[in-house]
């Protein structure tokens, strides 16, 4: 067991993946020589050489379409995408070509590619440094889309990520790189150090993708959260007082629905958080499915909160992150539904 | 017959890294005033040699020589000079400021200043810049005003773009410079449309379109020289090539190609490279650039050969991926001595007169920042209010964004 960084857990798991598979391979822009702008994949190259971990051109569409090309001749590349805000122009090759290659050639060809992002605000990253693209990936029939809360799970799904046999999009949230961060933005800056879920096992482990955590068991409310948003989510519970059922997703597609409606049934109450934006965003696909299965158990309407319908702004950032007070109110008003 | 061997796959390697001793012997350096100057009519396939060159005018002891020599009036000189020092100031002042928490972040211009500054006065009111970061000498020598410069990094009351995006993104379409965007490469072919609809409109104007050598591989790189070459379109192709993108040296993005100039030939655009330190040689050869376009004939591509002196960023510590000393072995100088050396040289300038204007600029850009900070900082406010922020979403404000700004209190 070692205390560990989201980036020390996440940089650990690729060293440890690379040094069991020898076709494990790593790049991506910055990501070689240096180690990546975020020190995820530091020493790597040094350590396994420049054929399995190389810096990149800047092009995100060559990035995923060459990986795709080692996925298919049998490799496992994991790509890093510098800022998901910069994964646009591989758009097509992850939509139209990633995630359909299994389908339209029954399996004769596979693409088990990983590509890790760093997601959400929180650093005055502006428009171009703090989106939340989930929903552009969970929308697509063929991807995998996870999101780590902390460096335990955020090795163990990366390890898992690596041998799935279907390409994996990790989007890491950029403001846990270095401490659980719940909101409170004016407060000091809390470590990974002190919290028990940077406590990572040294072995090489896997977190199954598809499996949710409950991080507080409650009473009244369910609460859905991945990522960042799972923090905001403990802390507005604390200062509520408000007895919620913490749930952290991890991973998106596919979806641990089971946990979630055993809990909703238990509590009758449901919000749903994200960062990203509301229209069409994942939440919409959470309360549609919350619905469904849940309908007749259900005391309150379903409550969004997310980041508004804007683009990330650099000066307002804490008008727009959906921060503990928001959360707060919105756990204070399903209550007060009968 | 086949003799196969295993293969192995070629990374490219820079020839120096932090431990070891810059040289730059390989890197070829021609004679200041010998690179040729063609007509600027003259068909791309008779000037395939100059994307190979490299034009300087500039020599080691400040004079000015060659066919492109004598662009510029002893006055207009002086004032590049002040632009180039006035940059430099402003970004040391703006390094300091956000080192100070005023705001969140920095990018600087160390060692590039004559490339935009240069390139500016060859470009008219009414032109288009879609510039990159690292082209603030644009503004500056355009006669923006610094204090709304540094609104805008400090994101507070008079920030013209309402504190929206990052420090140094700027937008000024009065001075011809467009909205920045941070993904790189998407503005370099938008610059192209610009030109395009110039064309389409009959108007006499021109664009220049900016990138960076890392940013020469993306895909909308690629995109602008195709739509440039098919359509003559009237915009010059500016790659600064500063040697490094962020800790990747230029040979990621070159690969087995001569120089990034070359990349044009395979468009049928012209290509120059040019002395990117040398104001005098980056102004002349953004006129030729400048007179092609409007006369009808087209894209130039021109790579600027410079080097990022600075970090990258102020998120950004270099001495982890390249030699401390490389910046000091660059072998085409700092651009403002160099100029400052060739004024001297002619009579028109002096260390005195140097050591002056260098206080002046400082009380200058002080001046500049005390208003701006009297307008807020990013940490201390007053910022542009939240309400701004669900703006301009729209040019209406559709029911339930209104509903959401409603809920958000603002
Ligand atoms: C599409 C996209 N990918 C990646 C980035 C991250 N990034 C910002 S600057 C930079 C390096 C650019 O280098 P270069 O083009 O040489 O310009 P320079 O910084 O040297 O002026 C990178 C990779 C980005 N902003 N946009
Ligand atoms: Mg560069």
């Amino acid at each position: 067991m070692a205390q560990l960084t989201m980036i020390e857990a996440i940089q650990n798991a690729h060293d440890l993946a690379m040094e069991r598979d020898d076709r494990v391979v790593v790049y991506g822009e910055d990501v070689g020589y240096f180690g990546g702008v975020f020190r995820c994949t530091a020493g790597l190259q040094q350590k396994y050489g420049t054929s399995r971990c190389f810096d990149a051109p800047i092009n995100e569409s060559g990035l995923i379409g060459t990986g795709i090309g080692m996925a298919a001749y049998g490799l496992r590349p994991v790509v890093e995408i510098q800022f998901a805000d910069y994964m646009y122009p591989a758009y097509d090759q992850i939509v139209s070509e990633a995630a359909r290659l299994r389908h339209r050639s029954a399996g004769d060809f596979t693409c088990p590619i990983v590509i890790r992002m760093p997601t959400g605000g929180g650093i005055y990253g502006g428009q171009t440094h703090s989106q939340s693209p989930e929903a552009l990936f969970t929308h697509v029939a063929g991807l995998k889309v996870v999101v780590p809360s902390n460096p335990q799970d955020a090795k163990g799904l990366l390890c898992a990520a690596i041998e799935d046999p279907d390409p994996v999009i990790i989007l890491e949230p950029k403001r846990l790189y270095n401490g659980p961060f719940d909101g409170h933005h004016d407060r000091p800056v809390v470590p990974w150090k002190k919290h028990e879920l940077g406590e990572v096992n040294d072995a090489y482990y896997t977190t199954e993708i598809g499996k949710a955590a409950i991080r507080r068991e409650g009473q009244d409310v369910t609460v859905l959260a991945y990522g960042t948003m799972v923090h905001v989510a403990l802390t507005a519970a604390q200062e509520t007082g408000v007895d919620a059922e913490v749930i952290d997703l991890r991973s998106l597609i596919p979806l641990d629905l089971e946990t979630i409606e055993v809990s909703v049934k238990k509590t009758g109450r449901c919000v749903v958080l994200h960062e990203a934006t509301k229209t069409s965003g994942f939440g919409a696909e959470l309360s549609a499915q919350v619905q469904e299965a849940c309908f007749y158990h259900l005391e309150a309407p379903i409550i969004r909160v997310t980041g508004w319908d804007t683009p990330y702004p650099h000066a307002q950032e804490w008008d727009y992150f959906p921060g503990p007070a928001r959360v707060g109110a919105a756990l204070k008003s399903v209550m007060k539904e009968h | 017959m086949s003799n196969s061997v295993p293969l192995t796959l070629h990374v490219p390697e820079p020839g120096c890294r932090p431990g070891d001793t810059p040289d730059f012997s390989g890197f070829e350096v021609p004679v200041a005033g010998e690179t040729r100057r063609p007509d600027p009519l003259t068909a791309p396939e008779d000037i395939r040699d100059l994307a190979f060159s490299i034009v300087r005018v500039l020599d080691d002891d400040g004079e000015a020589k060659g066919p492109w020599a004598g662009t510029f009036e002893k006055e207009a000189l002086l004032d590049g000079l002040r632009h180039m020092m006035t940059l430099r100031t402003f970004d040391d002042r703006m390094l300091r400021a956000q080192r100070q928490g005023k705001t969140s972040f920095y990018m600087q211009h160390l060692g590039e200043e004559a490339v935009a500054c240069a390139f500016r006065l060859a470009l008219r009111d009414g032109d288009m810049h879609f510039p990159t970061y690292r082209q603030a000498g644009l503004l500056i020598a355009g006669g923006y005003p610094l204090t709304t410069m540094m609104n805008q990094i400090y994101s507070n009351a008079a920030d013209p773009i309402k504190g929206r995006q990052m420090p140094i993104f700027y937008s000024a379409k009065d001075h011809g410079f467009f909205s920045l965007s941070g993904n790189l490469g998407t503005q370099f072919v938008q610059a192209v449309g610009w030109g395009m609809a110039s064309a389409i409109s009959g108007d006499t104007k021109i664009a220049a379109a900016w990138i960076g050598d890392g940013s020469t591989a993306e895909t909308d790189f690629h995109s602008a020289m195709v739509f440039a070459s098919t359509y003559k379109a009237p915009v010059i192709l500016n790659i600064v090539n500063n040697q490094w993108a962020i800790s990747t040296f230029q040979g990621i993005a070159r690969g087995n190609a001569t120089t990034f100039a070359a990349r044009g030939h395979g468009f049928g655009i012209p290509a120059i490279r040019v002395d990117g330190n040398d104001y005098l040689a980056v102004h002349a050869v953004a006129r030729w650039a400048a007179e092609r376009a409007r006369s009808g004939h087209g894209s130039t591509l021109i790579e600027h050969v410079t080097y990022r002196s600075g970090g990258h960023s102020t998120s950004d510590d270099p001495s982890a991926y390249r030699a401390k000393e490389e910046g000091h072995s660059w072998p085409l100088g700092d651009p403002i001595e160099r100029l400052k050396a060739h004024l001297i040289s002619i009579d028109a300038w002096s260390d005195d007169r140097h050591k002056q204007a260098e206080a002046e600029i400082q009380d200058e850009v002080r001046f500049a920042q005390k208003e701006a900070e009297a307008n807020g900082t990013l940490i201390s406010g007053p910022a542009p209010s939240p309400r701004d922020m669900f703006e301009d979403v729209y040019a209406e404000m559709p029911p339930h964004l209104r509903a959401q700004r409603q809920e958000a209190g603002f």
